[in-house]
């Protein structure tokens, strides 16, 4: 790793105003970004780490029913809490291995939006609202790309609201090797309709199957999922085609509606 | 550099770290406690997995200064000062649950975090709870008997002794 | 009942006390003071010239000691390969020079450019970073066929071709294999490739070097599974530096799986430096770094072809296939792909005629060696895959096939030029079908059809040669070693021994089993028995562990030196109790006379050989320490019959273990625990290959499975536990404690299983595949069965 000066703010605004210098890094658990430095991929001249905030830890629910969770909760303690919203629970229990679950967070995860990473079609499927020191920012605004985001320089997440919904489910396929999703499916029903968020299979990072939602919406069974959508835009590599992870989009958006229904 | 304050298997500890200084680094390094092992530089191998407040982490993903003033546990502090084993640490040698050695520390600690949460888990739950630690040696055969055994349950009918 | 001591006991490890209490002491948890750091900056282009190298930059970095290039090791030798062979017209193999630090050229990615020694690990990495070197790309050589091709860039410019040698086995036979197969009643074909894998042991490679000006002597730690190899190749062709100035260490290792076996350049570079300094250097690798600087393994493609009559007898097998050699020769890659390989391809099958060619070729890729089986997986996958293949296409049974052409009478002369010495190849298959329910498999593949599942089962057979090896054979061979292992017994004056071997415990448990085999020979408890090993300046000059050969060869070692030992103090005790040395009976650690009540206690025995006041010392020397070397007379032919059951999810294309069980002949036996512990890890070693890993590179040469998050490791979620039998013992008939080795079996009888198993699975669904290639993943699978 490069060097690089350390602070732990207690409270967000100083986070924010630490974030302030060119250069700087938020820090959530580190779980990806501590790799990506050690590659010397990243080279941040200041990090700045988010886990002293206490005002940004925690799962609570909302006023509109909402499940709400601080930007630096740790996937485990979303495991362990989330229990208004099972399926998202499922989903962060789930995330790469305990010590894994234990450091890494949700902001951390969504502020970096890795096209594999599961938080992102949970957020997407869940019709999630981001919540930064500055705005709110609807799911459907904030992803705009494999590992790119609405956010601006020095914006953190301190909080996402994840609306429950009637049923819901997340499959995760995962490659092999590192474990991520090599497809992941999020599919949550909620009263005005159904939403489906594929992550791992596109170039475009995590999207909705809009034909899935539709055909769902109207039929909420595993047989009403449309054929696999087309190989057009799918990541292909060594662990899969564009066309396999086509197919699998497919396959889990049906295995997805039968553990929910 | 700045100074970062441990509490290392009940010893107060401190020494001198930068702000890339990871954990692992600082115990092995700065500290000269080498039980904790780095096997990778992805955060998947799990051989450096010690915990930080009582919870399993990987100590080569987590910098020193993260954990300024923390309570760590590591492999060193697990047998009884008199260096008899603990009950887990005893169960990976009745079973043969260890070879080379050196994902052995990342083993028992997460071994460790899992019966604290799951006192009596089954195969299935064992396996899945070592999703982040990797060892090349045992093929986990022994590696899950033992934990199983560890935790009070019978594995006598587990295929070959 | 099982022992409670001795040969055939399970005591617990006594290495494990420190290894579970974090007390072991493993190279990185080394350090010396004063010593600097190396980073290596490798190339991150496949091929290509060096034009220029800027170091004025790096130089002015903060930390740096000192920065080498290649141009610092003109006059220095290179990297020697321990085996030359002979192709087919009588030529010695192409073989090429292997700079520690590139000369003019790299070859591969991950190829040395420079070293920086600085004051901290960082340091270094930072100033390499500020290297400038300007690299002419050449086109990358990639596959093994293109380059054989007329016209293809050469890897290195000075040789003739790619091609390293077209090997030949046995050419004579030729003819007669050719005129087999005109004959034959049926053929079957197949192509495959063995997958090319990383080793992956845990501890990543670690080297220091340390160097002591007063006396001029040199010493290197380091992760080696045999450091008196190290010690030889390093001091003799790389570095000159004579035995006694150089001591080298190889201290608690973790893990080798033969990628250890290797010298490699950043040992040498480190004995280097550190004498040029004055200073210990250490160079720790990474994972990222051991992706691309540790030997890979397997790589190989074959056509493999089986003709058999019209009753169903193997006839003949020609094979044919193309090894990589990657960019250079490591230490023991020409070997692998010829001598562990074409002579293991009669398998346990009594055909008449084999004729095997392998050419092996050089490529810009990390070089290829010895992994865990070493040409004995190779062989035994392609054997088993066609044989299962013939069964299909013949509609027979394929345990009944194997079992109509197991061998059955030993000693048995193979027409690939080794001869087995024992085995029951009915008997292992006996004990496999005794532990799997094969009358309720197809209750069981109802059941997951239900589920919608496809189920499959496979068998395969094994067979393999370790216990290596005699060293007059491996000498005409072109082995430029022996291959003996040796002992020294050192017996205290109050009885307790001190063993130092050659062999190298890195996770086998010698600590543990040793004392075992002294325990039993003399009648004493076995924690009056020490073992000693992984230093030069221990123990007399040994060649190390691999080929499951550490208690065949080094195991006979210590017994042989025991022997003497036993045998001078019988002399002792017949002083002592007065009577004829042939009298003298040592049993339950004390010495009688044959006949009477008259006994002399071991540890009276050994103070008497120190304290020789009342002593034959007119006839024999005082002090009890012996050494033996055993060069053993024949391999030995360890084999099995292993079994696997899988469900495919036909959807993903997911393949699932339900099942593994294998059987095992490993002759006599000293530390069951401790064998079922080798056979797990290979089972999962070979899973690995089966099923998940490959050492992946795009067309440019560029590894793309080059960390853990791309190349897939078992996780103990990937495996169930394992069924293991070893009740079917043939003991070895040339090696005093009888046994066969097990340490590479399981990574030998595992792949083929586990492939045939999923071919049995899809064919079940309805799917017209007869093969698949490693690793059997889930996309594999599912393009396979779209058609």
């Amino acid at each position: 790793m490069y060097n690089f000066e350390f602070e732990k703010p207690s409270t967000t605004a100083d986070a924010v105003a630490a974030l302030a210098d060119e250069d700087a890094s938020a820090l959530g658990g580190g779980q990806t970004l501590l790799p990506t430095m050690k590659q010397r991929l990243a080279s941040p001249s200041k990090v700045v780490s988010l886990t002293g905030i206490s005002e940004m830890q925690g799962v609570c629910m909302g006023d509109d029913g909402s499940v709400c969770i601080g930007g630096a909760t740790t996937h485990a303690a979303v495991a362990a809490g989330a229990s208004a919203y099972p399926a998202l629970a499922a989903l962060a229990g789930g995330i790469g291995d305990p010590a894994v679950r234990a450091r890494g967070t949700v902001g951390g995860s969504l502020a970096n939006n890795d096209p594999a990473a599961c938080y992102p079609a949970g957020a997407l499927g869940s019709g999630a609202t981001i919540v930064t020191n500055a705005r709110e920012i609807a799911a459907d605004d904030y992803f705009q790309g494999m590992f790119t985001t609405a956010l601006d320089e020095g914006e953190i997440i301190t909080e996402v609201r994840f609306p429950v919904p009637e049923a819901a489910n997340y499959q995760k396929f995962e490659q092999p090797a590192s474990r991520f999703a090599l497809v992941g499916v999020y599919v949550a029903k909620y009263a005005d309709g159904v939403r489906v968020a594929v992550t791992g299979a596109s170039e475009e990072g995590v999207h909705r199957w809009t034909a899935a939602e539709e055909a769902l919406s109207a039929n909420f069974s595993a047989d009403a999922v449309p054929a696999a959508p087309g190989a057009d835009g799918m990541i292909a590599d060594l662990h899969g085609t564009a066309e396999y992870r086509a197919h699998l989009v497919a396959v889990l958006t049906k295995r997805a509606v039968a553990a929910a229904s | 550099m700045s100074q970062v304050k441990l509490t290392v298997n009940g010893k107060e500890m401190s020494g001198d770290a930068e702000g890339r200084t990871l954990l692992s680094t600082f115990l092995r390094e700065t500290l000269g406690m080498t039980g904790t092992h780095v096997g990778c530089d992805t955060s998947q191998c799990g051989a450096c997995v010690v915990h930080v407040d009582g919870v399993a982490v990987k100590s080569c993903t987590m910098l020193a200064m993260e954990a300024d003033g923390a309570a760590v546990s590591t492999i060193e502090g697990q047998a009884a000062d008199d260096g008899t084993l603990n009950t887990l640490q005893q169960a990976f040698q009745d079973h043969h649950g260890l070879q080379c050695g050196f994902c052995t520390p990342g083993m028992i600690m997460s071994a460790a975090d899992l019966l604290k949460s799951n006192p009596k888990p089954s195969e299935a739950e064992v396996r899945h709870h070592l999703e982040g630690n990797i060892c090349r040696c045992t093929g986990y055969h022994n590696i899950v008997k033992a934990i199983m055994a560890a935790s009070g349950q019978d594995v006598s009918n587990i295929a070959a002794e | 009942m099982p022992k409670d001591s001795g040969i055939g006991a399970s005591p617990k490890r006594r290495e494990d006390i420190r290894f579970l209490s974090g007390t072991g002491n493993y190279t990185d948890d080394m350090n010396i003071n004063g010593q600097a750091y190396v980073h290596f900056l490798r190339s991150d282009v496949a091929h290509g010239r060096i034009k220029s190298i800027n170091l004025d930059a790096a130089n002015a970095m903060p930390g740096v000691v000192k920065i080498f290039t290649g141009a610092d090791f003109e006059g220095v030798g290179g990297i020697p390969c321990g085996w030359e062979v002979t192709d087919k017209h009588g030529q010695p193999m192409q073989e090429p020079a292997h700079p520690v630090l590139a000369q003019g050229k790299v070859r591969y990615v991950g190829d040395q450019i420079a070293a920086v020694v600085a004051e901290s690990v960082e340091q270094a990495r930072d100033a390499a970073e500020a290297i400038e070197v300007d690299i002419e790309e050449l086109p990358a050589v990639v596959d093994m066929k293109a380059a054989l091709e007329e016209g293809a860039t050469k890897v290195h410019d000075d040789l003739t071709s790619n091609l390293c040698y077209d090997w030949g086995f046995v050419e004579e036979n030729k003819p007669a294999v050719e005129a087999a197969f005109a004959e034959a009643a049926h053929v079957t074909t197949l192509e495959l490739r063995n997958n090319r894998l990383i080793a992956n042991p845990m501890e990543p490679r670690v080297a220091i070097g340390d160097f002591e000006r007063a006396s001029g002597n040199s010493t290197l730690f380091t992760t080696s599974q045999n450091p008196h190899v190290i010690r030889l190749l390093m001091g003799a062709f790389v570095l000159g530096i004579p035995e006694h100035k150089l001591r080298v260490v190889a201290p608690d290792v973790g893990g080798g799986f033969g990628t250890k076996i290797f010298h490699y350049a950043e040992e040498a570079f480190c004995t280097f430096a550190a004498k040029a300094l004055n200073r210990a250097v250490k160079w720790t690798s990474t994972r990222s770094e051991a992706f691309i600087s540790d030997a890979h393994g397997r790589d190989h493609v074959t056509t493999i072809q089986l003709a058999l009559d019209a009753d169903n007898n193997f006839t003949a097998v020609r094979t044919d296939t193309h090894a990589n050699m990657g960019a250079y020769l490591s230490t023991f890659a020409p070997s692998v792909p010829t001598w562990l390989h074409g002579t293991l391809m009669a398998g346990n099958y009594k055909t008449p005629l084999i004729y095997v060619n392998v050419k092996a070729v050089f490529t810009n890729t990390v070089p290829v060696d010895a992994y865990r089986g070493a040409g004995r997986p190779e062989a035994t996958y392609q054997l088993e895959r066609v044989i299962d293949k013939a069964a299909l296409e013949l509609g027979v049974d394929p345990i009944a096939l194997r079992r109509q052409n197991f061998i059955t009478e030993f000693p048995y002369a193979t027409p690939v030029a080794v001869e087995y010495d024992t085995g029951d190849y009915h008997g292992t298959m006996d004990a496999l079908e005794k532990m799997v329910d094969l009358s309720g498999f197809e209750a069981r593949r109802k059941e997951s059809e239900a589920r919608g599942k496809l189920r499959g089962f496979g068998v395969n057979c094994y067979i393999e040669a370790c216990g290596i090896a005699p060293s007059n054979l491996v000498g005409q061979l072109g082995a430029r070693a022996g291959l003996y292992e040796s002992a020294t017994v050192r017996v205290n004056a109050t009885g307790g021994l001190v063993v130092m071997t050659g062999s190298h415990s890195h996770g086998q448990g010698h600590e543990t089993a040793f004392p075992q085999v002294i325990a039993e020979m003399i009648g004493i408890d076995e924690s009056m028995v020490e073992i000693e090993h992984g230093d030069t300046d221990k123990a007399p000059m040994g060649m190390g562990t691999y080929g499951s050969r550490s208690l065949a060869v080094g195991g006979s070692a210590m017994v042989r030196a025991t022997e003497k030992i036993i045998a001078k103090t019988k002399k002792i005790a017949a002083h002592l109790l007065e009577a004829a040395e042939a009298d003298i009976e040592l049993k339950d650690g004390a010495f009688s006379v044959a006949g009477t009540d008259k006994s002399v206690a071991w540890g009276d025995v050994t103070l008497a050989a120190y304290v020789p006041h009342n002593y034959p010392l007119e006839d024999i020397e005082p002090g009890l320490e012996e050494t033996a070397f055993y060069d053993p007379a024949n391999f030995t032919y360890p084999s099995g019959a292993y079994a696997c059951e899988v469900e495919v999810d036909p959807e993903t294309g997911k393949v699932t273990i339900e099942s593994f069980n294998a059987a095992d002949d490993f002759g006599n036996i000293v530390n069951p625990m401790i064998v079922d512990g080798q056979v797990h890890g290979g089972i999962g070693q070979g899973i690995g290959q089966a099923l998940l890993e490959n050492a992946s590179y795009d067309e440019n040469g560029q590894l793309l499975s080059a960390s853990y998050m791309d190349y897939a490791m078992p996780r103990a979620s990937d495996v169930p536990f394992y069924g293991v039998d070893h009740s079917s013992q043939t003991p070895c008939t040339h090696n005093p404690l009888g046994v066969k080795g097990c340490g590479e079996a399981g990574a030998i009888g595992s792949p083929p299983a586990v492939v045939n198993a999923v071919v049995n699975a899809l064919r079940s669904g309805g799917h017209d595949i007869t093969h698949i290639d490693m690793p059997v993943s889930p996309q594999r699978v599912w393009q396979a069965m779209q058609g």
